[in-house]
């Protein structure tokens, strides 16, 4: 497959910008990016497999792991992005938060029983959390701000070409040699241990506020006040709303599975479809939010998200429902995800780029996570479809009423004020 | 260090690390590949060998070939006489002319499937799973089938804890999934959504069975009626039960720890008296135990010397009694009584 980064389309003349490539330096976080989800996706996949078939280890026990792997990393990304403002180095504490999985990888080659894995899956969701909110400070700081949406789709495209990769080559492995779990982690280890190198040896360890000081503007100090400045305020507000009517693939999925036989057999492999609309989408609707506006396209994305609810409480249910409910959940990751990191990047207050986006990013995750919990409650209160149907008809309200609170924002990223 | 070192080095190292490690995948493929077909030729007895007297099917865990597939013994000569046969199974459960087996069917797109094998190890019906397969039952006269697994995809998918129980007919009947019948716990209807299920027996009148019913944090050992579709509780805190073959007394396991960790001991306990015995074994005991008769129990034990191996032992179900090693590189053992 070729890829082209470079944006062969028209370019805008009147913008006045270094139009064009996207930083070779975001390509190769991305591609560090790419080859830490192999490493860790590739692991993910097989868990439960090894915890409950290889380990013979209980459901509840792998239930147990699978929470710790969803809930760790959310707690200690604003912990990455303070560190990462304060000590003015995305790239080491970016690096030390990549280096941590890395040595989870090796710790899992001898690790053994139920607590040891937890232990292992903990210090590497440890080290995800860590590095997310330097890693897209370093995106931000190594691209043009016209094209950041761009940039975050290019990386978040190779993200996710890593996420999909990394199941498929575990479970090659393990179709060759079905008890090969080592042979799994030794791939992985090696692809965590080169996504640290290539991060080390390519990436420039830039120091945005000391560049920034040295152009003559004064640094400004990092304060958690800064975060809750009027604009951040409500990138952080709309998108923890969206997040609360967020219910979570998993249970997306799950309608599918109750009504349509052709997604019952295939539900193993949902997430894939998700991942590869994905994968298509990221670095069109990256560029179209860099011209049509960050906001408006982050939250009318949340329109696929609402036409997926759609699909899933249709009375029929079918391969093609199934398909184009997947097609547009892969197109609410690529119009939000990205683009809520270039969003936070561009109005965070200046020196604060890393916690502007951990803090998002958070609310984010935190919002998800009670939006499923208060799912499950509506589910069993209401019924599979109702459920959906009321999230859906909350969602079909949230939209244009956030469009309206984000209206002033969408005007700053015209005229190319940011605060 | 110059841009041009610097691009060297990383060239360098992704052809030495990504290089190695396909050289390292590809040579432990080819070894593995070398040692299957050094070692064929045991596995052509069909399911049904050991025909004649009572025999326990189970599930090959030897760390070679004959891994994964489908083996017997005499139940009164374990030690000696395996047969393999050429049937690969997760999880495989035996009973007259009828074999569940679940499978995790490998490929580059993963799935999960329970199938239904005639003597000759031929599949005469299949259902797809959700997941991961769990645990595998058949009623004593083959007529009813009921397997567990859990509702996995992968990190992106997962939702929790969660798990399918499914009973069929075995001419094809559907009967669903346990989820759908109605749970009684103390006297009152449960609604509640983190519903699950596991572990079926089943009982002589081919409409009673027992499983594993949780919400709400706690399990249940759930009684079922097939017929009024209803699931009653009986007891807090035993999972996967299995009824004796007289029907009078279920084993199960039962988390004995006091700590936040789970431990797990099996207890036997008397449908009459409603008394329950603790075994003696203080390992962990993560399985649906099966009876070799109305007074020995049979439970697989992860070995620690290979991830994926583990050994059958036998213990008296009286609690009076220390575990025995009966067949080892052995798991999911079935009685398969004549």
């Amino acid at each position: 497959m070729y890829i082209s980064f470079t944006d062969r389309v028209r370019r805008e003349p009147s913008a006045g910008r270094r139009a064009g490539k996207v930083s070779s330096v975001v390509v190769t976080l991305g591609v560090v990016s790419l080859l830490t989800d192999i490493s860790s996706e590739s692991v993910a996949s097989i868990l439960p497999l090894y915890v409950t078939s290889a380990l013979g280890l209980s459901t509840i026990a792998y239930g147990f792991i699978d929470g710790i792997y969803q809930g760790v990393s959310a707690v200690v990304r604003i912990g990455g992005g303070w560190a990462s403002d304060r000590a003015d180095h995305p790239k080491w504490v970016a690096f030390g938060g990549y280096a941590v999985s890395a040595l989870a990888k090796v710790a899992l080659l001898v690790a053994s029983g139920f607590a040891a894995v937890a232990a292992v899956i903990t210090v590497d969701r440890l080290g995800k959390g860590v590095r997310t909110a330097p890693r897209d400070a370093l995106i931000t700081v190594n691209s043009d701000s016209g094209t950041l949406g761009r940039s975050f789709g290019v990386h978040r495209m190779l993200d996710t070409v890593g996420a999909a990769l990394g199941p498929l080559i575990a479970f090659l492995i393990l179709f060759f040699v079905p008890t090969g779990y080592q042979l799994v982690f030794i791939v992985s280890l090696a692809c965590a241990v080169l996504g640290v190198c290539l991060l080390g040896l390519l990436v420039p360890g830039r120091r945005p506020r000391r560049e920034r000081a040295m152009l003559g503007e004064v640094p400004v100090p990092f304060r958690w006040r800064g975060l809750f400045q009027p604009q951040l305020r409500r990138i952080v507000l709309a998108a923890g709303v969206l997040a609360l009517l967020t219910v979570g693939d998993g249970f997306i999925y799950l309608v599918l599975q109750a009504r349509s036989p052709f997604a019952a057999l295939w539900f193993p492999l949902l997430y894939v479809g998700t991942n590869v609309a994905f994968f298509l989408f990221a670095i069109p609707l990256g560029r179209l939010a860099d011209r049509f506006g960050r906001a408006r396209v982050f939250v009318l994305g949340h329109g696929a998200l609402l036409a997926a609810y759609a699909c899933a409480a249709l009375p029929v249910g079918g391969a093609v429902v199934t398909v184009a409910c997947l097609v547009l959940l892969g197109v609410f990751y690529a119009a939000t995800d990205g683009v809520l990191a270039a969003l936070a990047a561009q109005f965070a207050p200046r020196d604060s780029t890393a916690s502007g986006i951990a803090a998002a990013q958070t609310v984010v995750a935190i919002g998800r996570l009670l939006g499923a919990t208060g799912f499950g409650v509506l589910w069993f209160a209401a019924g599979r479809e109702a459920a959906v149907l009321i999230v859906a008809a909350a969602l079909a309200i949230a939209i244009p009423l956030l469009l309206l609170v984000l209206r002033p924002l969408s005007v700053a990223e015209r005229t190319g004020v940011a605060a | 260090m110059n841009a041009r070192a610097r691009t060297t080095i990383a060239v360098g190292l992704s052809v030495l690390l990504l290089g190695g490690a396909a050289a390292y995948c590809v040579s432990a493929i080819l070894g593995y590949q070398s040692r299957q077909a050094a070692s064929t030729g045991a596995r052509s007895a069909a399911l049904g060998t050991h025909a004649g007297g009572e025999r326990i099917v189970f599930r090959s865990t030897t760390p070679d070939a004959d891994y994964g597939l489908v083996a017997s013994v005499p139940a009164r000569a374990p030690g000696a006489g395996r047969l393999v046969s050429g049937t690969a199974c997760d999880r495989v459960y035996s009973e007259a002319a009828t074999t569940v087996c679940l499978r995790t069917d490998r490929g580059i797109l993963t799935t999960f499937s329970a199938n239904l094998l005639d003597d000759a190890g031929t599949t005469t019906e299949a259902w797809a799973l959700p997941g991961i397969p769990s645990r595998a039952r058949v009623s004593s006269d083959g007529s009813l089938v009921g397997f567990t697994s859990f509702v996995t995809g992968e990190s992106y998918a997962t939702i929790g804890f969660s798990t399918a129980t499914r009973i069929v007919d075995s001419d094809g009947v559907d009967h669903g999934n346990l989820e759908d019948f109605t749970l009684l716990l103390d006297g009152e209807r449960n609604t509640a959504v983190d519903r699950n299920f596991w572990g079926v027996t089943f009982a002589d009148d081919d409409n009673t069975f027992y499983a594993t019913g949780a919400t709400g944090g706690a399990t249940w050992l759930v009684r079922g009626d097939l017929a009024d579709r209803t699931l009653t509780g009986v007891r807090r805190g035993a999972e996967c039960p299995s009824l004796s073959p007289d029907g009078s007394r279920i084993a199960y396991k039962k988390n004995v720890s006091t700590t936040g960790s789970v431990h797990w001991a099996v207890a036997v306990l008397d449908l009459t008296t409603m008394e329950e015995t603790m075994m003696t074994d203080s390992r962990n005991i993560d399985d649906q135990v099966e009876w070799l008769d109305d007074e020995t129990l049979l439970y697989a034990v992860p070995r620690t010397d290979g991830v994926g191996d583990s050994d059958v032992w036998s213990i008296a179900a009286d609690g009076g009694g220390e575990p025995a090693l009966l067949i080892e590189h052995a798991s999911s053992p079935s009685v398969v009584r004549e």
